[in-house]
């Protein structure tokens, strides 16, 4: 079901080759057949609103979810290469954690290794050069867990990059910033897939701030993607085919809009738990699926 | 205070203090302060279970402890961890005061394993505590650094071949490990306190965790060894002194830090850098 | 332990003793299985273990000035309560902590009043009757206090139930729409305190954790909806607690030297209950989706929940 561009499919020498990829969750098809190559430096955007699959979808890509069927070809981790580095949308940072910046990259380094860490010169210079690398040079021997959002960001994304990896998945990297922090790390992003050749997989639901850097994007919804340059598939009929509803694409000063026609259908209002917060239900399927009730 | 009987008290005292140092920085760290109160506290089923069928109780102690702390991770992997510890924890009790229920002569020494008789060692206890404490600082010392990701970046950890699950399981039995080599000497309660209050406040004051952990170590001695000689000269439980020590300990590093985040020097050159970048 | 030696021959339904524990054990049972819905919610297991434990504080300190033991527990449940808050619950990572010195600060003061309790003549077995109490041995003077001092954590919890749902669900979302939050959170552990030790005080300290975490984690299991599941939670609570009495009751016949403790018996049921019903959620969602990997069900399930209308940019 997916309408990918020919060129794209198929790039000589990817470092990431997804095949068909479908994924069902408690019962609810989330992705429905995803085709995905990705070359050394190219800069992807996963775009779809909120539950589009776009998470799903990266976790495929990084190995942590088994899709129900599909195959994902991705970088193994060896001497030379750090196979894929990986930024998660959320992580809870205990405030008190008696972690510095510092020690947090570290371990993206050798966070694997058995035995206690006795850091020669030559680690700690690769460290401070990857906080070099991202701006976080100053902010190295902070708590990571006082920081601000942007600052915690740029640590998080050195310690993915301190092993050198050949593909980075980023989980929504800007939904949490103010814009400037958000414009800095679109160009710090930029800038190292030009310096490190390093191949860059991000999701956003709002694409505007990635469109000057994308080579490539993956439009999703309803578990189906279209793949193409951001002007081959930012277009009224492409997305309109894809949500099989009525979707205009406004391109307003320099800005894009992707509306809905029909947009405004209410949410129901009923007093169920988040399933996060019924936790306790386990594998929570049961209720999941059905909706809530027995 | 230091008479030939007190020496083993002395021993197993700082025995005590530099495990649950130790472990209890990744207690707290982890966010685990349940699952070090609920391993101590169920696993004395286990020496009532042992007692019941004429098995050393520390063979049935640390069966349970090993036991429990598995359940809850394996358990917990797909509910909310706390709902589990609390239910296999109140398991553990059940069965307690079951096996107490079948045998008549137990009842006094439950008391001892709540609240401990480490005025009352003897050097034959010594022993097995030196092997299972070396085994737990054996494991702390070659799991560190994935216990560390793990526990503090457990969605980054699998890219760096870390699996937190597993990590789970192997911290719950190296808590098990310490949990069985004190429970009989200091009691669970006792156990608890140290493996809580000195790691939590050693964490407000030090940002490092290769200075957190000794100076955590340095706490629960601390607090062990003023216990042992409060105890000695006022009569009264040590228990009662390790759990008051352990509090104020923690509220003076909570002080500490609250004083730190009231001058956050740091914060703002940091903000004017950031600024910089943005302009 | 030898406390549940009372129970000796008689039809079930005709002996006092039972009669006492049906009805007792009941009411506090399903007050506590309410209760538990919003514990379990609100990832508090720990604090009502917690206070559940410390209910002994009061026990033995209650003891050492003579006053009824009620007071003693549901003083040091509040003030053990209070003192949680105000260290810092609210804030989630870490919390644990501060209900772990808590709890321990308490045990150790439970042993300085026990070691007071004895030394002074007195011998009392406070701490073992706190942990392992029984139903069948309820104290007359406690029956009461105990009816009254629930409904009075019933009556909190009604009336704070919107602002629980609201801040159950999402702490800025009740706050934007003008929760009192904090002020929630105080009352909310003030009836948690008051369940936990009414029923510490009349089932013991264990039981009363199983029947706050097991039904309400059960029923949960079943329901997503909150007022359901709080009416499953303390339906769940009620029939195992009767089934435990009767079990409890009925293993005089079975040989050994006293009849099962009651408190083991309903344990047993309640972490049964919940394992059979997890399986069978799991079995469930099994059919429904072959081979894929549950466990992060709850993260996706989240988002799927969003609606897919949108506007970008």
């Amino acid at each position: 079901m997916t309408h990918s561009t020919q060129e794209w499919n198929d790039v000589p020498g990817a470092v990431l080759s997804a095949r068909d990829i479908r994924v069902t969750l408690s019962g609810k098809l989330i992705l429905d057949g995803v085709d995905l190559d990705v070359a050394p430096g190219e800069f992807v955007g996963l775009i779809g609103a909120n539950g589009a699959g776009k998470t799903t979808l990266l976790r495929s890509l990084l190995g942590v979810l088994k899709p129900t069927s599909g195959t994902v070809e991705r970088p193994r981790r060896d001497a030379r290469t750090g196979g894929v580095g990986y930024l998660p949308q959320k992580v809870a940072l205990d405030v008190d954690a008696p972690l510095r910046a510092r020690d947090v990259v570290a371990l993206g380094l050798d966070g694997g290794r058995p035995g206690i860490p006795l850091h020669r010169r030559a680690t700690r210079k690769r460290v401070d050069e990857t906080l070099d690398a991202v701006n976080a040079l100053s902010f190295a021997e902070q708590r990571i867990g006082e920081m601000s959002g942007g600052q915690q960001q740029r640590v998080l994304l050195a310690h993915a990059l301190i092993s050198d990896p050949a593909l980075l998945l980023l989980d929504e990297p800007l939904a949490n910033l103010d814009p400037a922090s958000a414009y800095d790390i679109v160009t710090l992003l930029d800038r190292l897939r030009r310096t490190h050749r390093v191949a860059i997989v991000i999701t956003a639901h709002d694409m505007n701030l990635l469109l000057p850097v994308m080579d490539r994007i993956v439009y999703l919804a309803g578990g189906r993607a279209v793949t193409g340059s951001p002007e081959a598939v930012v277009r009224s009929d492409v997305l309109t085919r894809l949500y099989g509803r009525p979707i205009r694409v406004i391109r307003a000063e320099g800005r894009v809009m992707v509306i809905a026609d029909d947009a405004g259908i209410p949410d129901e209002v009923h007093h169920e738990l988040p399933a996060e917060v019924a936790g306790a239900s386990g594998s929570s399927g049961l209720s999941g699926s059905s909706g809530g009730g027995l | 205070m230091f008479e030939d009987f007190m020496v083993n008290a002395w021993e197993a005292g700082t025995i005590v203090a530099i495990i649950a140092g130790v472990v209890g920085f990744f207690v707290v760290l982890r966010g685990n302060s349940f699952l070090a109160h609920a391993v101590p506290h169920g696993a004395f089923a286990g020496a009532a279970g042992a007692v019941l069928i004429g098995v050393d109780p520390l063979i049935g102690l640390g069966v349970f402890a090993a036991g429990g702390a598995l359940t809850i991770s394996v358990l917990g992997r797909r509910a909310r961890s706390d709902v589990i510890t609390a239910l296999s924890l109140a398991m553990m009790l059940g069965l307690g005061s079951f096996f107490l229920s079948r045998s008549s002569e137990y009842s006094a020494e439950v008391f001892s394993l709540l609240f401990g008789q480490i005025l009352g060692v003897s050097s034959v206890q010594i022993v097995p505590m030196i092997v299972l404490g070396a085994v737990c600082l054996a494991a702390v010392g070659l799991l560190y650094r994935p216990l560390l990701i793990a526990s503090v970046l457990p969605e980054m950890a699998p890219s760096r071949g870390v699996n937190p699950q597993i990590i789970t399981v192997v911290f719950g039995f190296i808590l098990a490990c310490a949990t069985t080599m004190s429970v009989p000497i200091v009691g669970a309660l006792l156990m608890f306190a140290l493996l809580v209050g000195p790691p939590a406040a050693a964490r407000f004051v030090t940002r490092r965790p290769v200075t957190a952990i000794p100076l955590s170590v340095l706490l629960a001695l601390v607090t062990i060894w003023a216990s042992i000689a409060l105890a000695y000269v006022s009569d009264w439980p040590v228990g009662f002194f390790v759990t008051a020590i352990s509090a104020l300990i923690y509220v003076a590093g909570r002080g500490v830090s609250a004083l730190r985040r009231r001058v956050p020097a740091s914060r703002n050159t940091a903000r004017v850098e950031a600024e910089a970048v943005a302009a | 332990m030898g406390s549940d030696v009372a129970v000796a021959s008689g039809g079930f339904l005709a002996s006092p003793t039972v009669q006492t524990a049906l009805i007792l054990g009941g009411f506090v049972a399903a007050v506590t299985g309410i209760v538990g819905v919003f514990t379990v919610v609100r990832g508090q297991s720990f604090a009502g273990h917690a206070l559940a434990d410390l209910g002994s504080v009061g026990g033995a300190g209650a003891f050492l000035v003579s006053i009824n033991q009620v007071w003693g527990f549901v003083g040091a449940g509040i003030i053990a309560a209070l003192l949680m808050e105000l260290i810092g619950v609210q804030r989630l990572k870490g919390r644990d902590v501060t209900t772990g010195v808590v709890l321990s600060l308490g045990m150790g003061v439970t042993a300085l009043f026990l070691y007071w309790d004895t030394t002074i003549g007195s011998s009392s077995n406070a701490a073992v009757s706190v942990l392992f109490g029984s139903l069948f041995v309820v104290n007359p003077a406690v029956i009461g206090p105990v009816i009254g001092l629930s409904i009075a954590s019933l009556v909190l919890i009604v009336a704070a139930y919107r602002w629980l749902l609201m801040s159950s669900l999402d702490t800025d979302l009740a706050t934007a729409r003008g929760v009192p939050v904090r002020l929630t959170g105080i009352m909310f552990l003030i009836a948690l305190a008051l369940a936990v030790e009414l029923s510490s005080l009349t089932i013991g300290a264990i039981l009363s954790t199983a029947l706050l975490i097991g039904p309400a984690a059960t029923a949960l299991l079943l329901t997503r909806r909150f007022g359901l599941a709080a009416l499953l939670s303390a339906a769940i609570a009620v029939a195992t607690t009767w089934v435990g009495v009767w079990v409890s009751y009925e293993s005089y016949n079975w040989g050994g030297p006293t009849n099962w403790p009651v408190s083991f018996c309903i344990v047993a049921l309640i972490f049964l209950t919940y394992l059979a019903v997890r399986i069978g959620a799991h079995i469930h969602s099994r059919r429904l989706k072959p081979a894929t990997e549950a466990s992060a069900a709850p993260a996706v399930a989240k988002d799927a929940g969003r609606h897919v209308a949108e506007v970008m940019g």
